[in-house]
């Protein structure tokens, strides 16, 4: 089991990651979410041993103070792959498996190869790769380490859109079946969702929020959290209580809501009323901004059939799974 | 709080920087402060009075200005040849490319016999009555430099991204255009550099004035070497030693500055066939060519005259002491390639310590201007008067005379710089996070040298090798206060040949610098086929 106990970093002076305080149970893949800027990566790097920190970091107990990168079997795996460009994709995966003189090497190989779906590719060399193939490449090598802990820093983000989506269920699958205990850095929420079972996220460079994956999302501890975690608006005060009126939702004296795009249905019988202010149609729905009586500009579907024009009156419904009702400041 | 600082980081730094630190502290700072101290011996006042003769100020003038227009001359020339050699595809280009690569490392000692041969009374140029004059210092000069300017230039142009000049054309820019608007721009902060270092060598420049100047244009070098050697007055000696090392340290800071903007690039761009535009810059890389063959031409046919024959004479001359020497000239070569070999290996150690510890990635701003400072201690010798080091190991290293590391040691601190720089940039581009994923692989230190570091740097090693044997061969000043009179090295028995008076001792040096040339020029087109861009490049 990780432990970060009062972790800090800084760099000439300024302190890009401040008293972080966080475990991680083995098994369990956890993604540090926070924009650019935030620490996060920082973090990782500290827990890598490549960065000077302060505090605890400790391993099933034990401090890893003093233990060097190469010796405390946490692997790494970059944005960009970083494979050693020299060597075939099989001497890349088997690389710590040479440096440790595992016997089985090319049967290993093979064998991660296979899991990565990558099956046959052992005598490619990297620059023949595609960008997707590179990070399965790159990942199987980290695997073959067996790592106690696999550290992975934004592994997806250089990739294009669709892609990314296909890796990230896979990397999901992978990491499940090898049963790895793993640390996720990202700026992309929806990277985090289809990776990780854990979340945190970061603000400059302070740990704002930590738990379940599905929780943090549906209980997002503030406002900045919430439109990071990609809540479209939260509404506050009496915009707020008009929104949650009829409903049975937790009703406080000041609450505050964070609403996502697709929390108004476009529904004749629905309780709100709005003025459409723009339309647009996508290939699943048709999304408009609509201003709400008493309450200001929101986001709203329409299902496909329904294009209303600007200026055209409306009624809304509300899905209540689709916010997220926070305690007041 | 407990502190989880990487353990051993800046302990394993300082012992890889110790080495080159101690041989810098004994073999550079100690025998160059011991020359300047001497100089102050009677208090700064005759040091300082020194500076106010009006000779200085002639010698001082003349450095500056022949330094100057032989720095303009190789630009205006290396500008079209970087052009045509590194983005225009010909047949040939590579061998023209090592071809104007050989001044460079041509001995200093060499390029001087060249230039007479070429300009004195008898040679092919002689009507011009450029011998000995400001001119012919100054052709003499640019010739050994232009190949700074064509490889830093070279590669920077080569490394551009031509979409922004495309982007130019596209709207509505002619190419000439484009060129003053983008590409001149964009290779600015090379063509500075390069000048910079073209200026710097010019003004240090030792053997070209020497052999060219006599004693009617002295540069601050040769002043030295003058003053020294000649008039014992090492006052004045160590009063142009400062000045020069101060203005040497501002210029390579400036250096430094320009160079922080031209990080190494990876992407090259595919030459592409020469267009009928592309005739001026051909024509003018073709004369240049020419300019750079002529002194080498005239050196090789003046080594196979004797006499008004055609003769080897000359040549089966090496074989025996002549009049004017104790050793035969082939002890000599044999005494040059020896101590070269010895000069590589200390400075690729060094080189290669150096430019290990000042790439490695920063923690924190104090650091980082730490090896900043580090780097710029070991470009120092680049401009640090050979003459005054020489000297300066005489009078404090006097008691090692007889050590025969004694030359290789100063040559290697000579070559030194040369090496960092071709080693340096191309650590600072492996992408450090490599080595931290062969660290989390389980690599040690060691072993993350091995897998990341030596595929990428081999070649640059050897280049740089290469490098330095060629530098080592043709070091003439401080190896002419170090070499024994029994062990001399050839830059040295040329520079004695030429000093006596005889036919047979001129043709004889003629014929030892024909050999010295056939040497370093061998050892560069092997380095030049191991295509490492950084060579030469500052």
């Amino acid at each position: 089991m990780l432990s970060l106990s009062h972790v800090s970093v800084s760099y000439d002076g300024h302190e890009a990651v401040r008293d972080v305080t966080l475990d991680l149970a083995d098994g369990h893949v956890l993604a540090v979410l926070g924009p650019s800027g935030s620490g996060k990566s920082t973090l990782l790097r500290a827990i890598a041993g490549l960065e000077p920190a302060r505090g605890t970091i400790t391993w099933d107990g034990r401090s890893l103070a003093g233990v060097p990168t190469h010796k405390r079997g946490f692997a790494l795996m970059f944005q960009d792959g970083q494979l050693f460009e020299h060597l075939s994709v099989g001497r890349n995966v088997g690389y710590s498996l040479r440096l440790r003189r595992a016997p089985g090497r090319a049967a290993r190989v093979a064998e991660l190869l296979d899991l990565v779906g990558l099956a046959g590719y052992a005598d490619r060399m990297p620059a023949t790769l595609s960008g997707g193939e590179r990070q399965r490449v790159a990942l199987a090598r980290a695997l073959a380490v067996e790592p106690r802990l696999l550290l992975l820093d934004e592994p997806l983000s250089a990739l294009d859109a669709g892609l990314r989506e296909r890796l990230a269920g896979d990397l999901r699958r992978i990491l499940q079946a090898a049963g790895t205990t793993a640390l996720l850095v990202t700026h992309d929420q929806e990277e985090a969702f289809a990776v990780a079972d854990r979340l945190a996220v970061m603000r400059d460079g302070r740990l704002v929020q930590e738990g379940d994956a599905a929780q943090v999302w549906a209980a997002p501890v503030d406002a900045d959290t919430a439109l990071f975690l990609g809540y479209a608006h939260v509404l506050e005060g009496a915009a707020a209580r008009r929104l949650l009126d009829g409903t049975t939702l937790d009703q406080r004296d000041e609450p505050r809501v964070a609403v996502r795009r697709s929390a108004l249905v476009l529904d004749d019988a629905g309780p709100i009323r709005a003025t459409v202010a723009w339309a647009r149609a996508t290939p699943d729905v048709v999304r408009l901004v609509v201003v709400a009586d008493g309450i200001g500009e929101l986001d709203a579907v329409a299902p496909l059939d329904r294009h209303p024009g600007p200026g055209e009156p409306v009624r809304l419904r509300l899905d209540a799974t689709r916010l997220a009702v926070m305690p007041g400041q | 709080m407990t502190t989880a600082r990487p353990v051993g980081r800046p302990l394993a730094l300082l012992a890889l920087g110790a080495l080159p630190l101690a041989v810098m502290a004994v073999f550079f700072v100690l025998p160059v402060s011991g020359m300047v101290s001497r100089g102050f011996s009677d208090g700064a006042g005759p040091v300082l009075d020194v500076l106010g003769r009006p000779r200085v100020h002639r010698v001082l003038w003349f450095t500056v200005w022949s330094a100057a227009a032989a720095t303009a001359v190789s630009v205006a020339l290396g500008l079209p040849a970087a052009f045509a050699l590194h983005l225009l595809s010909w047949p040939g280009r590579r061998v023209v490319r090592a071809a104007l690569l050989v001044p460079f490392v041509l001995p200093t000692v060499v390029v001087g016999v060249a230039f007479r041969q070429l300009l004195g009374e008898s040679g092919p140029l002689g009507f011009l009555g450029l011998d000995g004059t400001a001119a012919g210092i100054v052709a003499g000069l640019a010739f050994f430099n232009v190949a700074v300017v064509i490889r830093t230039v070279g590669a920077a142009w080569e490394s551009l991204d031509p979409r922004a000049g495309e982007a130019a054309a596209a709207l509505g820019a002619a190419p000439l255009t484009v060129f003053r608007t983008v590409t001149l721009p964009a290779l600015r902060p090379a063509i500075v550099s390069s000048a910079t270092v073209v200026f710097l060598f010019c003004a240090t420049g030792f053997g070209v004035v020497l052999t060219m100047g006599g004693l009617r244009y002295s540069s601050v070098e040769t002043e030295i070497y003058l003053l020294t050697t000649n008039l014992l007055d090492l006052q004045a000696a160590a009063a142009l030693s400062i000045l020069q090392l101060v203005v040497v340290t501002v210029l390579l800071a400036l250096a430094a500055r320009v160079r922080v903007a031209t990080a190494v690039r990876r992407t090259v761009s595919r030459p592409r066939r020469p267009r009928r535009g592309d005739a001026p810059v051909l024509a003018a890389t073709g004369l240049l060519l020419a300019m750079v063959a002529a002194p080498i031409a005239t050196l090789v046919v003046g080594s196979l005259r004797h006499e008004g024959h055609w003769t080897t004479a000359n040549y089966r001359a090496l074989g025996t002491p002549g009049t004017a020497l104790l050793v035969p000239v082939t002890d000599a070569l044999v005494t040059s390639l020896r101590t070269a070999v010895d000069a590589t290996w200390m400075s690729l150690l060094l080189g290669g310590l150096v430019s290990v510890v000042v790439t490695r990635r920063s923690h924190g701003r104090a650091e980082r201007r730490l090896r900043a400072t580090f780097d710029g201690l070991f470009m120092l010798p680049l401009g640090v008067s050979a003459v005054t080091l020489g000297f300066g190991f005489l009078i404090t290293l006097g008691s090692f005379r007889d050590d025969p590391l004694l030359v290789p040691i100063a040559q290697a601190l000579v070559a030194l710089p040369l090496v960092v720089r071709t080693l340096a940039p191309v650590l600072g581009g492996v992408d450090d996070r490599l080595r931290q994923a062969a660290a989390s692989l389980g690599a040690g230190p060691l072993r993350q040298f091995l897998t990341v570091d030596l595929p990428v740097v081999w070649k640059p090693l050897l280049a740089a090798a290469g490098f330095a044997f060629a530098v080592s061969l043709g070091e003439f000043g401080a190896t002419s206060f170090l070499a024994r009179d029994e062990h001399p090295t050839l830059p040295v028995v040329i520079f004695r040949l030429i000093g006596h008076p005889g036919a047979m001792n001129y043709g004889m040096a003629l014929a030892a610098s024909v050999v010295l040339a056939a040497a370093t020029t061998v050892v560069m087109l092997l380095v030049e086929r191991l295509r490492v861009p950084s060579i030469g490049s500052f």
